[in-house]
């Protein structure tokens, strides 16, 4: 009791649980309830009755009021379509000039604006893609296919793979040194040799399409947001779903406004990748000391110049940070896009793994995860490039890239002639090796998973069945088993006690979105599944990074290891994961793990970094050995640091609950899968896109406002 | 007396709201605390003074005294509320933007406490970094630029970066950027306040070397009151916003015109500030001695051989003809009297 006086703070929270507890206990499980909400809307079942609310039928159970709410919202996914489909097809009627009729014709505005997008899209795209692959795309733009019958001759020809690899190789040698450039060749090369080169140009057109673009939105948006107030307010809460929407769920949507293909999966990909970018632009420019900018302004630069030559330099860290981000989304797309018709590596991946066919999904896997890797490398090498004044070179040396170049690719012209002849019957190897005719090791895998579960079966199985029967059956259970008042009370309470009225009111708010949908059964499952993989990597990376942390080159070695990884698309993880696992709940919880794993690891690194050395000399002096100096200093230091790893922990185990459906998870995720084969799915897959971001938001919101708290308290704000 | 380069005429700065119309309605009569109570914060009130070519004038005051808030209303980097700001006569509050880039880039130059060095540019391009800006080739701008940082003493270092400097050294770079562009008006922003003793001290006595050497116009805002007897030809001590006392170091260490600015010269050694000129008796008496002192000695120097005079002591100027007197016990007097404990 004496305890509980001295810190009001628990006896509140233990209050609340109290209550949460008592909800649950007086709110028995009604009879007629089943685990199969989430078709509310769509299937009738006996057992609903219905009123209508709002002008909209609403159907729900007897058991529906504290239970679970009735689904108020569930008009809200056909509303979207409807509205989608009306902007689409009806709104703002206009006359449009015809190119290929000579005639004026009338076309909604919007239908106008999305076909001319994406014509604008799939011209680049095709431009960059037949550059490095060949094709007629191009030249049809700017003439017609009669002019192609007319003239055979008339077909880009492409480059040979020798030629790419060599201007990849020297333009890494220009930017970065010998490292990058063997890292860039042999990268080239694997991927040629191997036999996929085609499927990863047609990747690598795409991202050298998204990636720039989104760059130049992103910053462009982060500039407008630092300059006008008002532009900021309304972004922000725009970005702040985006951050934590499943990037799935915005599939849907696109393939309505812009149909199917690679032209879709970019501005898709722009949608997804340019918030990042304007967080971290904006991030950046507020962190430039004011006298910098007065210094700028005292030096004579026009507004134009301030922004590109003194803030935009001078914030050059958070916005590589945003370059980076943007790559791998990009990257992450690229293979995430292939279910809305985007071709290249991740088409292969994904057909790979929906054949089980693990060989060949790794060796996909293994070529986007390169070329992440590359082109992550090469962006930092390049925007860290610093001018030489001084060097009096001679023509030779000041143009040696340049050079060496022009003769790789006359060599490289040199060898795929002569590869005509000598493979005049089969490929010629020396201009392109064709899917599959490469070497592969696709084999071996399949053989090595067959050998694993051959000799392993057992072991497998056994760790399987446990963790499902003993662990997660029972957790899910659980979860189920909450009462949706409870749960609303239980997080309103935690918001109150953490945030005061206001974030009791913003979680609030997003908690009853939640509720009052048709998926709040699924949105427990989806939490359920991402608390457990959060647990689980907050305890491995906690763990790994404070262990790591002890010598400062293993602490580097641990952050280079996160840089990497973090490069790989999240679908990769799941090549490994169903090697070993098969199709099971376990893998998607593995892979979830293994993602999750690294922000966990790599925020309590940098958290205790972050911990000043006066006060490791401050405590070494009063004598603590390093447990002590450990549990006493820099935990507690840290630990607002870690807190926010911990925000991202969870976004990134969400993301990869809802990619988990592909193999088959009984979460949103699923439903948001079902949206993309479904005509109306578009207003689905964005609510349930929606429902899983604010998901993401109530611990968002509950984290940042205590760790802003806990920090202001350390004085570490 | 020469031109006045910088001229103000009751230049108000008030932030806040309504402050206009707050400045309006106050009729020239500003008071810090009604301003307060109606939401406005007083940064400078009605300041008016000139600064002459070549001339040095320091403006000294502690924190949140308005110093750096006049400055930035004189570099315009901040609009004035009220009043009128002349540079070489012309009006700087009429200027339009692309006037003002045109002043700033031909005209002005300026130096930051936090030294405000661009982290992405060598010590040469930061200190080119103006000249690019107006357009000059990259050829003839780093060359013109090595020449800078030659003047400031940094040869051998100019390909590293601002983080791979000392304090001084990057202030040193600061200089040398606000130099290049050869400005006529030149604004100091306590720019050795961030440096350790030592160092302000080197950096005060190059920075007289440089003053010495270029004779610009210099507007110098400082916070020590010892720097600013050690720099300035006159001073400003500036209070809640308005100048208590623009005067020569001389004049303010002698007759402090409020009881602010007295607190700061009690403590100050008059004989390491004061010239012999400064002390003199006007009337040259007839009863001198052989001792002849020029009026423009600092008293220190000379105390020593004027005290151990009997008679009175002749004060020469220039063309060594007798123009004033001093007997020792003004020398004892000054030195000693006046002080905290004298009175």
């Amino acid at each position: 009791m004496e305890f509980l006086k001295k810190n009001p703070k628990i006896f509140q929270w233990l209050f609340l649980l109290i209550v949460f507890f008592a909800l649950c206990f007086a709110i028995e499980v009604p009879e007629t309830y089943k685990f199969i909400r989430g078709q509310a809307e769509f299937i009738k079942d006996p057992n609903q009755s219905t009123f209508v609310f709002a002008g909209k039928e609403v159907r729900y159970y007897a058991f529906d009021v504290f239970w679970r709410l009735p689904p108020l919202l569930g008009w809200l996914p056909i509303w979207i379509n409807d509205s989608l489909f009306f902007l689409m097809n009806d709104w703002m009627p206009m006359e449009f000039w015809n190119e290929d009729t000579q005639e004026f014709k009338t076309r909604p505005l919007l239908l106008q604006i999305s076909r001319n997008l994406t014509g604008f899209m799939t011209f680049i795209i095709e431009l960059i893609r037949e550059i490095l692959l060949g094709g007629l795309e191009t030249i049809v733009a700017f003439t017609s296919w009669d002019f192609i019958d007319a003239n055979p001759w008339a077909e880009l020809p492409g480059l040979p793979w020798t030629i790419v690899a060599a201007g990849a190789t020297i333009l890494s040698y220009k930017l970065s040194g010998k490292g990058l450039a063997i890292f860039a060749g042999l990268t080239m090369v694997y991927i040629s040799v191997f036999g996929q080169w085609k499927p990863s140009m047609q990747t690598l057109s795409f991202i050298l399409v998204a990636a720039p673009l989104s760059f130049i939105f992103g910053l462009g948006l982060g500039i407008s947001a630092f300059k006008s107030k008002r532009v900021e307010k309304a972004l922000y809460p725009i970005l702040l779903v985006m951050q934590t929407m499943p990037q799935y769920a915005v599939l849907v949507p696109a393939l309505v406004l812009f149909g199917v293909g690679d032209h879709a999966a970019v501005i898709i990909t722009m949608i997804v990748a340019i918030p990042p970018m304007i967080l971290l632009t904006l991030l950046g420019l507020r962190a430039i000391p004011p006298e910098v900018i007065e210094a700028g302004r005292m030096s004579g630069c026009n507004n134009w110049q301030l922004m590109f030559k003194v803030l935009i330099p001078t914030a050059r860290r958070d916005i590589l940070i945003g370059v980076n981000q943007v790559i791998m989304v990009c990257f992450s797309m690229a293979v995430i896009s292939a279910f809305i018709g985007a071709k290249g590596l991740g088409f292969n991946l994904l057909l790979a793994l929906n054949q089980l066919n693990i060989g060949l999904a790794l060796e996909a896997g293994l070529c986007i995860s390169l070329i992440a890797i590359l082109l992550d490398k090469m962006s930092l090498a390049w925007a860290n490039k610093q001018t030489d004044y001084f060097g009096n070179l001679s023509f030779f040396e000041r143009n040696k890239n340049t050079i060496f170049f022009i003769g790789a690719f006359i060599i490289g012209i040199v060898l795929a002639y002569i590869g005509t002849f000598l493979f005049k019957d089969t490929f010629n190897y020396l201009f392109e090796i064709p899917h599959n005719k490469g070497i592969s090791t696709a084999d071996f895998w399949n053989k090595g998973v067959d050998w694993i579960f051959d000799t392993f079966f057992v072991y497998i199985k056994a760790f399987n069945t446990w963790l499902i029967q003993d662990v997660l059956q029972p957790m899910r259970a659980l979860y189920l088993r909450m009462p949706a008042i409870a749960t609303i009370v239980l997080v309103v309470g935690a918001g109150y006690l953490i945030g005061g009225i206001r974030s009791a009111l913003v979680v609030c708010g997003l908690t009853l979105f939640i509720a009052l949908s048709p998926w709040w059964d699924r949105a427990l499952v989806t939490t359920y599944m991402a608390t457990f993989g959060v647990i689980v990597s907050c305890l491995i990376g906690f763990t790994v990074g404070t262990l790591c942390f002890q010598s400062k080159s293993a602490a580097k070695f641990m952050l280079g290891v996160c840089d990497i990884f973090q490069t790989f698309p999240s679908f990769v993880y799941l090549i490994p994961v169903m090697m070993l696992f098969g199709i099971t709940d376990t893998s998607v919880l593995i892979a979830v793990i293994v993602y999750a794993t690294i922000p966990a690891t790599r925020y309590t690194i940098e958290g205790l970094r972050s911990v000043p050395v006066g006060l490791h000399e401050a405590a070494t002096m009063s004598g603590v050995n390093k447990f002590q100096r450990l549990t006493k200093i820099e935990f507690p230091l840290a630990f607002p640091h870690m807190m926010l790893g911990l925000n991202q922990t969870i976004v990134f185990a969400l993301f990869m609950v809802i990619i988990g459906a592909f193999i088959g998870t009984e979460d949103l995720g699923q439903y948001i899968l079902k949206a993309l084969s479904d005509k109306n799915g578009a207003g689905i897959g964005l609510t349930l896109g929606i429902c899983v971001a604010f998901i993401g938001l109530i611990f968002d919101n509950l984290i940042r406002t205590w760790v802003d708290k806990r920090k202001r308290h350390l004085g570490i704000a | 007396m020469s031109e006045a380069v910088i001229k103000c005429e009751s230049v108000y700065k008030i932030f806040g709201e309504n402050a206009e119309k707050m400045l309006q309605e106050a009729n020239g009569n500003v008071d810090a605390k009604t301003f307060q109570e109606n939401g406005c914060i007083v940064g400078v009130n009605n300041a008016s003074f000139e600064v002459t070519k070549g001339e040095m004038l320091v403006v000294m005051g502690l924190s949140g005294s308005g110093k750096s808030t006049l400055l930035r209303c004189i570099s315009r980097l901040t609009d004035a509320t009220g009043g009128k700001i002349f540079i070489e006569g012309q009006d700087l509050l009429e200027l339009n933007n692309k006037e003002l880039i045109d002043l700033r880039r031909n005209k002005m130059g300026m130096v930051f406490q936090s030294f405000a060095l661009l982290p992405h540019k060598t010590v040469v391009e930061n200190i080119a970094f103006p000249l690019q800006i107006k357009g000059i080739n990259t050829d003839d701008s780093i060359s013109k630029a090595m020449d800078m940082v030659k003047l400031v003493g940094l040869d051998g270092r100019e390909n590293y970066f601002p983080r791979e400097l000392s304090g001084g050294q990057q202030q040193r770079v600061g200089i040398a950027r606000s130099l290049a562009v050869e400005p006529d008006i030149w604004f100091l922003d306590e720019p050795f306040s961030a440096l350790d003793p030592l160092i302000r001290k080197e950096m005060q006595d190059e920075f007289l070397r440089l003053q010495d050497k270029l004779q610009k116009t210099i507007m110098f805002i400082t916070h020590d009151f010892d720097e600013a007897l050690k720099l300035a030809d006159r001073i400003a001590i500036m209070k809640d916003g308005i100048i208590e006392q623009l005067d020569t170091p001389a004049k303010i260490v002698l007759n402090p015109a409020t009881e602010y600015v007295r607190k700061f010269t009690e403590e100050v050694p008059r004989e390491k500030v004061l010239l012999i000129e400064d002390v003199m008796d006007q009337s040259a008496s007839d009863n001198l001695g052989d001792l002849r002192v020029s009026k423009n000695e600092i008293i220190e120097n000379v105390a020593e051989k004027i005290l151990t005079q009997e008679k009175t002591v002749g004060v020469i100027d220039g063309n060594n003809k007798i123009i004033g007197s001093i007997n020792p016990t003004k020398i004892i007097n000054t030195v000693f009297g006046g002080r905290k404990n004298g009175n």
